[in-house]
């Protein structure tokens, strides 16, 4: 059974920013299998819908998982005014996570709430990992200390110019690959810059996985509602789907609308 | 004696719960969180004659207590489904039922000739998705049309039971049940999905690529039970009913009202185990009521 639905107790809760929060939840059957990149979709009290978080990190000796997610609307807001002790109702673990292989040189591209599950997949790679991260404005930087704990070269982007680079993380891309070469690029955001460093990827005959999101119901792929329009082998287009093919996907595999 | 088998159109069934079409895929996504053989029966994801990709996303919104979908009838084509995915399901000791749609007479016809030919144990003809542009929920809207319908497909499917898949956007559903009775149905389904639409106040854009999707999930519940009840009292042939069931006790309340089997949908999304739980509820309902097959409840709400 590649699936489990899990009640895990939440074991420690932390507010990163205003809206952003960390869930720490205790994990014996879903942790098991779990590998970065992955995902689980929570069970919101009084919605029909379950809420599809990645993962941001675990530990299968401690047995537990790491959620860290923003508010952006009902459900979220809901799931941030749970506290330790409170159990959270996991399907898990969800879909492919990212392929990974700490000897290689890996650039690790974040936007906003798509920095959390490259924490847990950047960890292995040590100082084999660049991690370059873009934020609206100072305050809602999340993580950075911890990914460079992990030994990774850490550099930051804002929108507003108040920390690090003025502009997108996309130009900081642009730079880091000026600098060196790079075996693989691993994205995870918003659309238009997963689009852009799927581009500069491209250009630059790199490697490329992109971590996408689409609305979901079943998030096992069974009623096919998060489609994601790809490219078969032949060129010719369909839709595949988030939760089981992806959420990472081969960057050349995505049709870019 | 088991409580919970039925004999519908003369399948047997170990219980009454059927994963409703759509919502379950092949069955090899849930067979991944339990032995799908715990369930009764399964309707198949909506099938056409040739694949179709379905509607560009999202194709999912919420709603109270409910959501839209306008997948589209996203599927890989009738052969490539008998070829790939009846075989192994035909294995999982669980009823399999064929659910098919298109978008003219002579899809229907043609699909309806492979799954006759085919080892599928019943087949469910939607005459109803909202979702296609041409065809499918025209075919289900006037009794002559389903009736139509309903003819060409029976006449080309001659050697399986055939459960036909009645719209609720429609004016009178007791008369199209009465249409497709009177055309061949063995037995009535219902209710599909209600056309409904939900806007993005910040973009002012509906959720949905599709502008309207079909609503289903607890908060139509109580049309469907009352669909179910009119359509009971209407034709003879057995009603299949769906639409919300959530918990056994919206089981037990779907066949008081008239329904000899039920099919859970949207539940699944919210919990993956909601049919292993209206299954176990229905049997300790049955027992603690002394009451030896659910056959016996099937229309038992007694009407003021
Ligand atoms: C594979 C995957 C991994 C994700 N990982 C994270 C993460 O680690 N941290 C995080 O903060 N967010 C993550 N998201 C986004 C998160 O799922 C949405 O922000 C959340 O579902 C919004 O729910 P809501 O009730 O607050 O918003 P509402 O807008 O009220 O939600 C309404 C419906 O739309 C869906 N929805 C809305 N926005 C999104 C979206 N961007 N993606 C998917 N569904 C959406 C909801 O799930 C719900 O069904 C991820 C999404 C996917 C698909
Ligand atoms: C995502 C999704 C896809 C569906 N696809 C089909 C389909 O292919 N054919 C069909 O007859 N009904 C389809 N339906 C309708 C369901 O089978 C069912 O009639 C409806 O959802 C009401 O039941 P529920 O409230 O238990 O989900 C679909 C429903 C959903 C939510
Ligand atoms: S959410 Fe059901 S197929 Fe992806």
């Amino acid at each position: 059974m590649k699936y489990t639905q899990e009640l895990c107790p939440i074991i420690q809760k932390d507010t990163l920013n205003r809206t952003t929060f960390s869930f720490v939840v205790k994990s014996e059957k879903a942790v098991q299998t779990m590998q970065p990149g992955q995902f689980a979709n929570l069970r919101v009290a009084g919605k029909t819908l379950r809420r599809p978080i990645s993962v941001c990190g675990f530990n299968r000796e401690e047995g537990w998982i790491r959620f860290v997610f923003e508010i952006r609307g009902e459900g979220t807001a809901i799931l941030a005014r749970m506290n330790e002790g409170d159990t959270l109702d996991i399907l898990a673990p969800l879909g492919n996570g990212f392929a990974i292989d700490p000897t290689e040189k890996a650039v690790f591209v974040g936007g906003g709430i798509g920095v959390p599950p490259l924490l847990g997949a950047s960890a292995p790679y040590g100082e084999n990992a660049t991690v370059l991260l873009g934020f609206r404005n100072m305050r809602a930087i999340i993580l950075s200390d911890e990914f460079e704990a992990n030994g990774a070269d850490v550099r930051i982007a804002t929108d507003d110019g108040s920390y690090g680079h003025h502009g997108f993380v996309t130009q900081l891309l642009a730079q880091r690959l000026d600098e060196a070469p790079c075996d693989v690029i691993y994205a995870c955001g918003p659309t238009p810059m997963l689009k852009l460093v799927a581009a500069e990827a491209e250009q630059r005959g790199i490697r490329c996985m992109v971590s996408l999101e689409e609305r979901m119901g079943c998030g096992v792929g069974a009623c096919l509602v998060c489609a994601c329009k790809t490219k078969r082998e032949d060129g010719s287009e369909t839709y595949r789907h988030v939760c089981k093919n992806g959420p990472v996907f081969d960057s050349r595999e995505v049709v870019w609308e | 004696m088991n409580r919970l088998a039925i004999n519908l159109n003369g399948v047997d069934f170990k219980n009454p719960v059927i994963a409703a079409s759509g919502t379950y895929g092949f069955g090899r996504e849930y067979n991944e969180f339990y032995p799908i053989s715990r369930l009764g029966g399964i309707s198949c994801k909506g099938m056409t004659i040739r694949e179709k990709l379905g509607n560009p996303p999202p194709r999912i919104a919420e709603t109270p207590d409910g959501i839209l979908n306008s997948v589209g009838l996203q599927n890989p084509g009738v052969e490539h489904f008998i070829e790939h995915d009846l075989p192994w399901l035909k294995q999982q000791d669980i009823v399999v039922i064929a659910n098919i749609a298109g978008s003219t007479e002579e899809d229907y016809a043609a699909i309806a000739e492979k799954v006759n030919a085919s080892d599928v144990d019943m087949v469910e003809l939607n005459i109803s998705c909202p979702n296609v542009k041409a065809g499918g929920a025209a075919f289900g809207t006037s009794p002559d049309c389903a009736a139509n319908i309903t003819r060409i497909v029976r006449e080309k499917c001659p050697n399986k039971p055939l459960m036909v898949k009645l719209s609720p956007n429609v004016t009178s559903i007791s008369e199209i049940a009465k249409a497709v009775e009177a055309a061949g149905a063995d037995s009535v389904s219902l209710i599909n999905t209600l056309l409904g639409m939900r806007i993005d106040i910040r973009t002012r854009r509906p959720i949905l690529k599709n502008n309207k999707g079909g609503m289903s999930g607890p908060a139509v519940f109580p049309i469907a039970v009352r669909m179910v009840n009119e359509v009971y009292n209407a034709v003879k042939i057995p009603v299949i009913g769906l639409g919300g069931i959530a918990t056994w006790q919206d089981a037990i309340e779907m066949v008081l009202a008239g329904a000899s089997a039920i099919q859970v949908g949207t539940a699944m999304f919210t919990d993956p185990y909601a049919p292993l739980h209206i299954i176990e509820g229905m049997d300790e309902y049955l027992e603690e009521n002394n009451i030896d097959n659910i056959a016996e409840l099937v229309g038992g709400v007694k009407l003021w």
